[in-house]
């Protein structure tokens, strides 16, 4: 059971926008029915067939790392929160349709995650500020997902999925829009479920296999020595 | 014609804080949440407005600002929508939101904030039965009546802050007080964090292994909900299931531990800067002001202590002693009349623009702390009340420290209270606050380090 291949994705966005919820629905298909602070980081599972309905079928784990907070947190906080964004396979970013500030802040996010992971390899930009290009160089996928659609009223609707529209795009990443307290979103078949099933099997492909479609011999996670420290291994 | 031009500078005064609580309550409170309901951002502005303007025109008093009789019309005005505010509309107003929170209530709002807030204000009134605030003189419905419960509120809050921040202040300046903490201590706590978090995912990915084994055999995995689904899980339970209860329950352990070191692993980050800043030039001249501050620390306790057990209260104020000493004993000749006025007056300000600072400063701390998108509104209005009990009673104890010919607009204006009664008060609560942050601080502290070196 435990052998199975498993990738690890982040879920970021601000408090209170619904990510404990939406990890619990991926997980175990049901609503969370009293959702409280997340502190520290919360982990779930999901088993994913990858390639589902071909002959190429894999199961694998997907690894949901539901990590609290606010951008705004102290540094100690950030420093901690860092330990959680190591070899990170997928990202997905949530946001309150309802609360304009949390999309803003989905850019802080994405810094905050990528740069952890930009450090041995590429640029280290220091003073935060949201540069498209580093978006167009990244290689982890990206989803972003706008909870509490429901709270939206009809008439505003067009007007809040054009803007999430333009969100995703600069994120260069598929949008899904729903309410965690609803089943009926991610059912199987609709077009939401075919987005994140879509978004998993990107997630593992850039994760286990190389361009030409064969798969990277495996090797444990990758050691990361980042300023000095050495960072613990993952137990399998 | 005076009392016009008079009163245009009032409103124009009050029009400025009443942005700057504007801009305040946007910038540094709001900051991370979308205000739906500008309402709130109104009435904490309003507040904070009226609040400053009692300030405002205790200063005027003292500068001899403005024609006598307008400066004793506008206290009176600017007292009676303070308390309004404070007694009617903010209370209601926490109700009403409150009630918005809960679902079940929805529909009938107003009738149920209407039911909070006469439950309020029962309370609020029977706050005043123990405490002998008054003279018996009085009516029940008279501005001092509410002036009086409005200010025992005000005064525990002060006290109780006062204490704790006398105490806590030369706790976080001096660097005596940092533990050592070594960056090879953060890695291994960081290791262990991962490790638990290993732990949680390799059961939870046995459990959904479970889960999915067990639908595509067709049985179903009902979490025991409710009364009666406990009372059935008890008798009938599927095999599969029964696995998944234990293992949920060694996962939530787990989950608590986990929860445990990531904010140990805060603690000791937060630490290790500090340490660091405390090697800067800016760090050692806090850490100087440190000292300096647990003996004016030291020096308060004692004196709450020597008021209490004599008895006394102060006569005099600071300046008219101070003034006293130089002349009769230093010998030093000076316009005492002219000097009076002008250092009470930055005296007086001094004391009102960092007590001013210093609350807002707190109330933004644990408005960051504590609130939610949920609860952000209520919470606001929460400070917004206790921001205005605390700046009236301000107002009631920065009469102490007036020369005697300034009290008597103070005196006039509030009515007969038992000025007296409100010192002592302080005092007390002064004191059991100050000991209490104390031996709490030094719990905390003793504590810690046995934490971090278990294995």
């Amino acid at each position: 059971m435990a052998s199975l291949d498993r990738v690890k994705v982040l879920v970021l966005g601000d408090s209170g926008v619904g990510k404990s919820s939406l990890v619990h629905l991926l997980c175990q298909n049901q609503v969370l029915g009293n959702p409280s602070w997340t502190v520290g980081c919360s982990v779930d599972v999901r088993v994913h067939d990858y390639k589902e309905g071909t002959p190429e079928e894999k199961t694998y784990y997907i690894e949901f790392w539901d990590v609290g907070g606010s951008v705004g947190s102290a540094s100690s906080v950030k420093s901690t929160r860092a330990v959680f964004y190591n070899s990170v396979n997928g990202i997905i970013l949530v946001h309150d349709l309802t609360n304009k500030k949390s999309s803003q802040n989905l850019y802080r996010w994405s810094l905050e995650a990528l740069n952890r992971d930009l450090v041995p390899t590429g640029v280290l930009v220091t003073n935060g500020d949201y540069d498209r290009e580093q978006f167009a160089d990244n290689q982890i996928p990206l989803l972003v997902i706008g909870t509490k659609l429901d709270q939206i009223h009809e008439t505003k609707r067009h007007e809040v999925l054009t803007r999430t529209a333009f969100l995703a795009e600069d994120f260069n990443a598929e949008e899904i829009n729903l309410d965690c307290t609803n089943p009926r979103y991610l059912a199987a078949g609709s077009s939401n479920a075919v987005k994140l099933s879509r978004f998993f099997d990107k997630v593992i492909e850039k994760r286990y296999f190389l361009r030409d479609g064969n798969q990277i011999p495996g090797f444990p996670d990758r050691k990361r020595f980042a300023g000095g420290t050495l960072k613990s291994l993952h137990y399998d | 014609m005076s009392f016009l031009i008079d009163s245009s500078i009032m409103i124009t005064s009050q029009i400025l804080f009443f942005g700057f609580g504007w801009l305040f309550f946007m910038r540094q409170l709001f900051k991370d949440y979308e205000v739906r309901q500008y309402v709130v951002q109104v009435i904490f502005s309003v507040t904070f407005a009226f609040s400053c303007t009692m300030f405002e025109l205790i200063i005027f008093e003292i500068l001899g600002v403005l024609n006598s009789s307008s400066r004793y019309f506008h206290w009176k005005m600017n007292l009676c929508v303070i308390l309004l505010i404070l007694v009617f509309m903010v209370p209601f107003y926490i109700g009403y939101f409150i009630v918005s929170n809960i679902r079940l209530l929805h529909k009938q709002r107003l009738l149920f904030s209407c039911l909070l807030w006469l439950t309020f204000m029962y309370f609020f009134w029977k706050l005043g039965d123990p405490f002998p605030i008054l003279s018996p003189k009085h009516g029940i419905l008279s501005i001092e009546q509410l002036i009086s419960r409005v200010g025992v509120i005000g005064v525990t809050l002060m006290a109780l802050l006062s204490g704790f921040g006398a105490v806590n202040c030369p706790y976080t300046y001096l660097s005596y007080f940092l533990r050592n903490v070594t960056d090879t201590d953060i890695v291994a706590l960081e290791r262990r964090l991962l490790q638990t978090m290993d732990m949680i995912i390799s059961k939870k990915k046995r459990m959904a292994m479970t889960r999915r084994t067990m639908f595509q055999k067709g049985e179903v995995h009902n979490k025991p909900s409710g009364f009666w689904g406990m009372i059935k899980s008890v008798t009938t339970s599927a095999p599969g299931s029964e696995n998944l209860t234990l293992i949920q329950q060694e996962v939530d352990a787990l989950e608590e531990l986990s929860r445990q070191l990531f904010l140990e692993t805060a603690d000791l980050y937060a630490t290790k800067e500090r340490i660091e800043y405390s090697k800067t030039f800016k760090g050692k001249y806090f850490n100087f002001l440190g000292y300096f501050f647990s003996i004016y620390c030291v020096w308060k306790i004692f004196m709450a202590t020597i008021n209490i057990v004599f008895d006394r209260v102060g006569k005099t104020d600071p300046v008219t002693r101070g003034i006293e000493i130089t002349v009769n004993y230093l010998g030093i000749q000076f316009d005492v009349k002219f000097w009076s006025q002008h250092i009470s007056f930055i005296l007086v300000g001094i004391i009102i623009v960092t007590s001013i600072r210093g609350l807002l400063i707190t109330l933004t701390k644990f408005f960051y702390a504590i609130s939610s998108s949920k609860s952000s509104n209520v919470i606001v209005l929460l400070l917004a009340q206790i921001m205005g009990m605390y700046f009236v009673s301000s107002v009631l104890l920065i009469r102490m420290s007036m020369p005697l010919e300034y009290r008597t607009i103070v005196t006039e204006v509030l009515g007969e209270l038992q000025f007296n009664f409100y010192h002592r008060w302080f005092d007390v609560i002064f004191l059991v606050s100050a000991l209490s942050s104390i031996l709490f601080l030094y719990l905390a502290h003793k504590q810690a380090p046995e934490k971090h070196m278990a294995p």
